[in-house]
């Protein structure tokens, strides 16, 4: 049974305003807006739809789109937030027309299969209906909206402030959600020719998309983006539709033309109809993304060699799918889960042909504001790939619903047909597992597990310390296991203690941990046999270990030799990447068997085999941390870091028991897993432990193709236990348009993911290979996929090294790639940081990784308010990200980095005295102390605004970047210039030649 | 007819031609277990399933390691039969397999031949599918030489 918390709303309620919406937006649609703003605060729905998700709905701004047909109408979600719209808009229409409206739309609910083929007409009467100007104004309020919600999303209760547009702008407050009815019935406005559908369904076809298609065809209203698909066409096949090839210029003006379409009758007899398509398409995606690859700019191609400033002012947003407005509005968040390829190619051959990798990245168990969850005794997938319901699944009728993974036609349970949140029977399609494309469900009470929170402790030299904290001991008592060939565990009863119960002995002893080695002279670890017993005292249980070592295990088993070469000139062959022993490797293995993860801090300012020892973490499904020349007392910057990490690592969420699946379109087959998990069977990770800062990517291929496909899906779902011991299953569904000429697939490349998983696949082949073919083969990519579009995309050789839009930055960001820790070469890089940063790419979500590849460089001393960013009561200025180069610094100026894990702050030598004083409270250049790693909080308006911006970007990660401010002198300028990636280094070509000889190698 | 060094040579092979191929079908039978888990996904799912699917892979991997050198080995062994034997032909056919093998055995991706099969790299689809039809080809080829010998054997024993 449904465990919804039943809202404080009525059903009536609930309809009501969503119809007197479709109305207005139907007549007028600034009467939406009027309407709007006031339901948020009204006693409508909007926390009622919320409660019954469940815990995890803190906020009303959701990431996540509201059960979708809210998503109908774009102009809604951002409109309830900018208040600046109230005002001038005119009223709500009439209540009379809204019960009107309920009662039609009731009506053409329940006909059922015939639904689907109404959006046709439906859309045929739209245009009719919606005057153009009218769709103008939604890309108004779209736009107004998605700028001014960031402020909002960016508090902390809230949306990440990396949240991109297209989620900012769909997602809705909670309102939205009560909208749950569909706009099915015809608006009044509508003729009754296009109306009739509803009711005489015959010779359309059931194959039918989803009924949120319909809807989503009702929001074509105003832009119209599908062909209009003759009555016998599949229906299905509306949900993708082609890029318009046509310049921009032409396709914006043609709008106009879409009057042309008014009768229905030309619009069921026309057959595809490519050009008044585009018209509204277009046009409304350059509205709503403003600034996204996908503009019509998208279509640009551009001569890398002359565009000198390349790198856009803001956050490169993901490319937002070219897919049915309302379907994109249900899809993913690109934060979560996103492809490399947005345009998915049809057959191997013309993937192959597009020489850029396919594949996808995840983040699956990201802290997330707002996250729907399900209670319920069924959980309805498909029957024969397991497939967990989606919003991507259409409903024959209400009864059945076919598959988008398999394709499979599965019945709707008896159950499913209630819908909890308008408290609606025979509406399966609007439940909340059908409108969110990231959902979680609880599994039932009977499959609780009782979780007992033990801890241990054991500490080891060359013996192995265990405390007993036994209740009734004053103190703990330490118990010491000299032979390390064979561990036994001395009264394992009273080493596992309870946390809570245990609390006092537990402090006592981390507080006298510190002192009781301080006079020991021993120097050997044995990492190996510590390992082993903590595997042992975990086994039965399973849960984390977590190993904190300063130095490279030495005795017993495990133990390692130092392979580092002092000064090592990484003549890129012979560096160990792999390890030297596999103990860790099958110790990892035995851990994930047994459900137990391990996580290693590495505090060692000497070589400690990270490569080896980062086995135990890589295959258990732990996370790596590693401070390098940490020394807690010459050390205080990196003893804060430690400490604030620690801080998020133990407080951070944790999910037990993982295991994670992903599944995708028949056709479509993951070949490659890159992450830290063990693969138990080729589609499932085991994942003895889930963390919110792991990311995760795949490599796909295509398998047979995908005629007869608009778009695939993909799927991951995430089953885990939670700390209060529910099992839980975390959900993500992802759908993509297939294309089959090449220009789309370029058109629908994602740079930051193909980066991203080009970063993995070196790291691979790094590892498997050798470093310099892990470099060649990323410089190939570059080159591979460059001279393909020239080959094939290009009709007019033009001079110059030509790059679709989508791919402006790649090279750019593979040579950041090249000049990171982890591929470069020529410069003296540690091996244990070269193998952690290896490890970081591996782990980390795409978000961290590519600031760690290619760092954000702002100028901060002249930050002002304009286009600040409002959280709570602070504002975070948002100056302009500035290229990588030193040509962009100025010695007057002074300059923030973010290169993730740490910030580097330049000043100027003749930086402002201002800046100097009032942020950095120092009177003058001079006195600008060499290591100095914090601001001061002054109270001067700069200060406030300097360190309210740091401190933004840092609570934005899982991590504590330190800040070093820095001068001419100070030692960390090298690595300041370092990271100008676009500049040239002693062993590194400058951007500008790297395009030359990319352009070489293109040209050949 | 003579029992001549040559026939006794592809008498010798034919027997432990039939083993090689009994290796080959066993590998074919493990690749699909590691590939496919045939628990239920709700099985699959269950903690105490991974342990026991773990511990599988764990064991199917190590006798694939233990597998690796007796099949080199018996299939070295043929060679230098033959070689010694002056069977040229025979040889040639085999000499490819030969190179494959040593090339295999030294170019392992980790560091050392211990790690070949090992878990963690094994478990992948691309490896997986690589190695499957790795022992599809190795099986049609000792299946073929397997009558090849028989052939051979009674040539040289009709012949000579």
């Amino acid at each position: 049974m449904e465990s919804f918390l039943p809202g404080p709303v009525q059903n009536p309620l609930m309809i009501s305003p969503h119809m007197s919406d479709g109305q207005g937006y139907n007549s007028s649609i600034p009467g939406l807006y009027a309407h709007q703003t006031p339901t948020k605060g009204s006693p409508h729905p909007s926390s009622g739809l919320y409660n019954y998700s469940g815990s995890q709905n803190v906020s009303p701004l959701s990431n996540y789109q509201g059960p979708g047909q809210t998503l109908n109408r774009p102009p809604m979600g951002p409109v309830s937030m900018v208040p600046l719209q109230q005002g001038s808009l005119p009223q709500m229409p009439p209540p009379s027309q809204t019960s009107a409206a309920v009662s039609t739309s009731a009506g053409s609910v329940l006909p059922g299969a015939n639904l689907p083929a109404l959006s046709n007409w439906q859309y045929g009467q739209a245009l009719v209906s919606q005057p153009t100007t009218g769709s103008q104004e939604n890309h108004f309020a779209h736009i107004a909206g998605t700028t001014s919600t960031q402020p909002l999303s960016s508090s902390g209760n809230t949306n990440p402030p990396t949240s991109y547009q297209y989620v900012a702008s769909p997602g809705g407050p909670p309102v939205q959600n009560s909208y749950m009815k569909p706009p099915l019935g015809p608006p009044p406005t509508g003729c009754p020719t296009s109306a009739r559908p509803f009711a005489t369904p015959a010779g359309l076809p059931i194959s039918s998309a989803p009924p949120h298609l319909l809807n989503s065809a009702m929001k074509q209203e105003g832009t119209t983006q599908s062909p209009p698909v003759p009555p016998n066409s599949k229906m299905g096949r509306s949900v993708g539709y082609s890029y318009p090839t046509l310049p921009p210029g032409y396709q914006n003006t043609s709008s106009p033309g879409a009057p042309g379409m008014q009768s229905p009758s030309l619009q069921c007899t026309g057959g595809p109809q490519p050009f008044p398509q585009p018209a509204f398409g277009t046009n409304h995606l350059a509205a709503s993304m403003g600034g996204l690859s996908l503009q019509p700019e998208g279509l640009r191609t551009i001569n890398l060699l002359q565009e000198r400033n390349i790198l856009p002012p803001a956050p490169l947003q993901a490319p937002v799918p070219n897919l049915h407005e309302d379907i994109q509005k249900l899809n993913c968040n690109p934060e979560l889960f996103r492809c490399t390829l947005t345009n998915i190619p049809q057959t191997q051959a013309l993937l192959n042909k597009a020489k850029l990798p396919l594949g996808l990245l995840l983040h699956p168990f990201k802290d997330l504001s707002q996250l729907p969850v399900v209670t319920s005794s069924t959980i309805v997938r498909c029957r024969s790939c397991r497939t967990y319901i989606n919003p991507f699944v259409s409903f024959l009728d209400q009864r059945r619903w076919k598959c988008n993974l398999c394709y499979r036609v599965n019945d709707v349970p008896e159950e499913f047909m209630y819908n909890p949140v308008t408290r609606v029977y025979g509406e399966p399609h609007k439940r909340p597992e059908v409108q969110n494309a990231t959902i979680e469900f609880m599994a039932p009470s009977e499959y609780m597990v009782s979780y007992l929170q033990l801890t241990w402790f054991i500490t080891f030299d060359s013996t192995i310390h265990f405390y007993s904290l036994q209740e009734g001991l004053s103190q703990p008592q330490m118990l010491i296991v000299s032979d390390i060939e064979d561990v036994f565990i001395p009264m394992p009863e009273n080493l596992l203690v309870n946390l809570n119960e245990n609390k006092e002995l537990i402090q006592d002893l981390l507080r006298t941990l510190p002192q009781m080695f301080t006079k020991s002279l021993e120097t050997q670890s044995a990492l190996g046999p510590a390992l082993q017993a903590a595997f042992k005292l975990m086994s039965p249980t399973g849960g984390r270990i977590t190993v904190f070592q300063t130095q490279l295990p030495s005795v017993g088993v495990g133990a390692l030799k130092s392979r580092e070469e002092p000064n090592q000139k990484a003549s890129a062959k012979d560096i160990h990447l792999t390890p030297s022993t596999d103990f860790y490797k099958k110790l990892a293995l035995d851990c994930s068997g047994q459900q137990v993860a391990v996580d290693l801090f590495l505090l060692s300012g000497q070589y400690s085999d990270l490569a080896s020892l980062g086995c135990i973490s890589r295959y258990s499904a732990g996370s790596v941390y590693y401070y390098q020349s940490y020394h807690h007392r010459h050390n205080p910057v990196l003893v804060e870091k430690l400490q604030k990490e620690l801080k998020r690592y133990l407080t951070r969420k944790i999910g037990f028991e993982a295991v994670m699946r992903i599944r995708c379109t028949k056709g479509l087959s993951i070949h490659t897993f890159h992450g830290n998990f063990f693969v138990r069977s080729t589609d499932l990770l085991s994942l003895p432990n889930i963390n919110p800062d792991a990311g995760y990517a795949v490599q796909m291929s295509v398998e047979e193709s995908l005629t007869d496909m608009q778009v695939v899906s993909f799927q991951s779902a995430l089953l885990y236990t939670s700390s209060k011991g529910e099992r839980r299953i975390r959900v993500h569904t992802m759908c993509l348009p297939v294309v089959t000429t090449l220009n789309d697939v370029y058109l629908g490349a994602d740079v930051h993911a193909i980066t991203g998983l080009l970063a993995n696949m070196a790291v691979d082949r790094s590892v498997s290979a050798s470093l310099s073919d892990a470099r060649d083969a990323l410089v190939n990519a570059v080159i591979d996929s460059l001279s393909a579009y020239r080959a094939s995309v290009l009709s007019i050789q033009q001079p110059g090294l030509m790059a679709p839009y989508s791919l402006r930055l790649f090279p750019l960001h593979v040579l950041a790639l090249l000049k990171q820790k982890a591929f470069q070469t020529g410069t003296n890089t540690r091996l244990d940081e070269r193998i952690f940063t290896m490890c970081q790419v591996k782990n980390q979500p795409l978000v961290y990784l590519m600031l760690m590849t290619h760092p954000n460089l702002y100028r901060v001393d002249n930050l002002t308010d304009e286009g600040a960013l409002n959280i709570g009561d602070r504002k975070i200025p948002q100056p302009p990200i500035l290229q990588l180069s030193v040509e962009k610094l100025s010695r007057d100026g002074a300059y923030l980095m973010d290169a993730g894990s740490v910030m580097l702050m330049w000043i100027g030598k003749n930086c402002g005295h201002n800046f100097i004083s009032q942020v950095l409270g120092v009177p003058s250049y001079a006195s600008v102390p060499q290591n100095m790693t914090h601001l001061a909080e002054l109270d001067t308006a700069e200060s406030v605004r300097t360190i309210a911006f740091i401190s933004w970007l840092r609570e934005q990660r899982p991590f504590f970047p330190i800040l070093y401010i820095i001068r001419d002198e100070s030692s960390l300028k090298s690595s300041f210039l370092q990271n100008m990636i676009e500049d040239r280094t002693e062993s590194a070509l400058s951007y500008y030649e790297f395009l030359l000889h990319i352009q070489q190698q293109v040209n050949k | 007819m003579a029992f001549t060094f040559a026939a006794f040579c592809y008498m010798l092979s034919l027997v432990l031609c039939a083993a090689l191929i009994f290796f080959a079908i066993w590998h074919i039978i493990a690749f699909d277990e590691l590939r496919t888990d045939f628990k239920s996904p709700i099985d699959q799912c269950n903690p105490v399933h991974a342990r026991e699917r773990l511990r599988n892979i764990e064991r199917i991997c190590f006798l694939l390691r233990k597998l690796v050198l007796p099949e080199y080995s018996i299939h070295s062994l043929f060679c230098i039969m033959f070689l010694c034997a002056q069977e040229w032909l025979t040889l040639g056919l085999n000499v490819p397999l030969l190179f494959y093998h040593f090339w295999r055995y030294f170019h392992c991706p980790a560091d050392s031949p211990e790690l070949a099969y090992d878990p963690p790299a094994v478990m992948n689809a691309d490896t997986l599918s690589y190695c499957q039809k790795e022992a599809w080809c190795k099986l049609a080829f000792y299946l073929l030489s397997f009558f090849y010998y028989l052939y051979c054997m009674i040539y040289t024993l009709v012949s000579s």
